[in-house]
């Protein structure tokens, strides 16, 4: 039927909208990519090709600005470096060819680990105080329910550096200041307002004849929660954490002001990675290319559950 | 299985009575069926048995015990609910097992294992046991749903319009199935819908419920051939009874203002007859016909032999049979 033939869906786009489209999502995926590329490349580059200019495209790859990252080095004469023995590894190699000897491993390491304590556990604190208290809303008849969720949400409506001060003075008082635990809590008080709204609208969405089904089945109102609610917001949750995570791991502000060695995370060390006569670019490079895998490593871990539908559809509405 | 005793229980949210002073006993073994139109307070009563809502007063008692106080978990009631109520994230089968796996019971596996089987074979649902609970038709839903309570022995099953949102061919079955599997396991059902058929062809007792009272009660034939009021009276019947005015009919007894002639009340007849009406239309279903009348300005619908050969414009005759009456305000009045 040529009615038929002629006839265009009106849900599927034609090729040409869906070339269009894709072209658009390219071009977008390239701008936003270009910074990301040039930070890779930047790390594999050696000091001179990373501040030439015009700027190298093609070089000689070289590992000196990851060993420059792990490594403390000194500056040693000639003559001294011909006293010792074989190179023990590339780093030292490398060291070497610029008169310079490897004196020990740098603060990346443990600023690295720092980080990692610090945003996975505020992370796993914030959503789980969040889930708790999303529930509670959602489910009870909480005196002044909307007063307490908009105060909640207020805690997040002006910049939280303006608050930086009176946080250093209290936390130099109670000997939070520079300790994991005391970061910990403050990005778990910056995250939980925004993980209680997020998990609100995932749970709301959660009928609640699920629990009453799992209570009148024998389970507690916990253990429905537990078994019944918990599964069904896995969506819900996992969107929350890298939320939470991407603050609290990027967060520079309140880590410069309140963490100066024993708790210091990644991002105020990373810009203060010196090298010889300025800054050690490859060094910073490979420093934040590092620090960008666990983020990308935990939302490819999540991608399953963030585009997993919530419920599907097996309470008839 | 136990007997089960609501006494005097009211229940309102907000401004809105749900449910007002009612009484009700459910006998060990009986299948009562509440019936009335949507929002008549039917789910209510239902989630106040099963411990969802508690009473504003009143008291519920389940197997001799009062369990008014009591969480869902320690009532031993089932529920089957009318939205499915599937756990979306669970097989078949684990949403079966689901009450026995509860911690309070502590049921052996292969205890479990045998239970479900059994329940998914009486339900034909045992080639869907490994499906996700979301792969299902409406149909076998509803029969999952209905396995997750029958897995368990409660002191009653309370059971939600559980067959509303099949479609009529499969409710028609699943009425005779569930008719039977509660014979089969001797079980206790306190049963809400708001089809007629339903409650008739499952119930050994059916209480007409509106507006949060409890109306009457009684055995299907009873309800149908003598309810105490209009109202029962016009919940129960295919098609509904006619309520016409009295002074229609020579006849009526002192203080009735209203004939409520059922289908079989009426007699047609093409000449003789008490009242003479017009043939407006014909509905033929097939194995009966819709018959609807003018009868002095007022709209009588009532069955006819296809055979009739009646067309509209025909004058006929009608003859009452021993028709109900009721007063100024519905009440029954005797004849």
């Amino acid at each position: 039927m040529s009615i038929a033939n002629t006839a265009h869906s009106v849900v599927e786009p034609s090729p040409n909208t869906r070339r269009l489209a894709g072209s658009l999502v390219v071009l977008y995926a390239v701008v936003t990519m270009i910074p990301l590329v040039w930070i890779v490349l930047t790390s594999f580059k050696s000091p001179d090709d990373a501040i030439s200019y015009p700027p190298k495209i093609v070089f000689t790859p070289s590992l000196e600005g990851f060993c420059n990252l792990f490594t403390t080095r000194s500056r040693q004469t000639p003559e001294f470096i011909r006293t010792l023995g074989p190179p023990q590894g590339l780093c030292d190699d490398i060291a070497r060819s610029r008169n310079m000897v490897v004196a020990g491993p740098s603060n990346y390491v443990p600023r690295f680990v720092n980080s990692l304590i610090i945003a996975f556990g505020s992370t796993v604190l914030a959503v789980a105080l969040g889930t708790l208290s999303a529930y509670g809303f959602s489910r009870f008849r909480v005196p002044l329910k909307d007063d307490l969720l908009f105060f909640i949400l207020s805690t997040r409506m002006m910049p939280p550096i303006a608050v930086a001060i009176p946080i250093y003075l209290m936390y130099r008082t109670i000997g939070l200041s520079d300790t994991r635990l005391g970061m910990i809590l403050l990005y778990t008080s910056v995250n939980v307002s925004l993980a209680v709204w997020l998990l609100k609208g995932f749970i709301d969405e959660i009928p609640r004849e699920y629990e009453e089904a799992a209570m009148i089945d024998g389970y507690t109102r916990f253990q429905a929660f537990v078994k019944v609610v918990l599964p069904q917001a896995t969506t819900g949750i996992a969107a929350t954490a890298i939320f939470c995570l991407i603050f609290a791991w990027n967060e520079y502000a309140f880590a410069v002001l309140l963490t100066s060695g024993n708790a210091q995370t990644a991002p105020p060390f990373i810009p203060i990675i010196i090298g010889e006569g300025g800054q050690d670019w490859p060094a910073v490079a490979a420093a934040t290319t590092l620090f960008l895998v666990p983020i990308v490593v935990f939302t490819v871990l999540l991608r399953k559950h963030l585009l997993r539908g919530i419920t599907f559809g097996a309470v008839r509405k | 299985m136990a007997e089960v005793e609501i006494r005097a229980v009211s229940k309102a949210f907000k401004k809105t009575q749900a449910v007002s002073d009612l009484s009700l006993t459910v006998g060990d073994g009986e299948f009562v069926a509440l019936l009335g139109p949507t929002g008549a307070g039917k789910t209510t009563t239902l989630r106040l048995i099963a411990g969802l809502e508690m009473p504003d007063c009143g008291s519920i008692r389940i197997g001799g015990r009062d369990v008014t106080g009591d969480a869902p978990a320690d009532r031993d009631i089932a529920f089957v609910f009318q939205q499915y109520s599937l756990y979306p994230h669970l097989s078949v089968f684990e949403n079966m097992a689901f009450a026995l796996r509860a911690p309070i019971r502590r049921v052996p596996e292969a205890e479990i294992r045998a239970k479900v089987r059994e329940v998914a074979r009486l339900l034909h649902i045992e080639t869907k046991l490994e499906n996700k609970a979301t792969q299902l038709s409406g149909g076998q839903m509803q029969r999952v749903a209905i396995g997750r309570a029958l897995v368990r022995s409660p002191a009653i099953y309370l059971m939600d319009e559980p067959l509303s949102s099949l479609d009529a061919k499969l409710r028609g079955e699943m009425r005779l199935e569930l008719k039977r599997i509660q014979t089969d396991l001797g079980a206790t059902i306190l049963y809400v819908t708001h089809d007629q058929t339903e409650a008739m062809t499952m119930a050994s007792r059916i209480g007409v419920i509106e507006g949060g009272r409890l109306l009457q009660i009684g055995t299907p034939r009873e309800i149908y051939e003598n309810p105490i009021n209009a109202h029962v009276a016009a919940r129960l019947g295919q098609p509904a009874i006619n309520l016409l005015p009295a002074v229609l009919f020579a006849g009526a007894p002192v203080g009735a203002r209203t004939v409520g002639a059922r289908t079989e009340h009426l007699t047609i007849a093409r000449g003789g007859g008490d009242v003479q009406a017009t043939v407006k239309r014909i509905e033929h279903l097939g194995d009966q016909s819709h018959l609807h009348l003018d009868l002095g300005g007022q709209s009588v619908v009532t069955l006819s032999d296809p055979e009739a050969r009646l067309g509209a414009g025909d004058i006929v005759s009608l003859r009452l049979n021993k028709p109900l009456f009721f007063d100024a305000d519905g009440g029954r009045v005797a004849a």
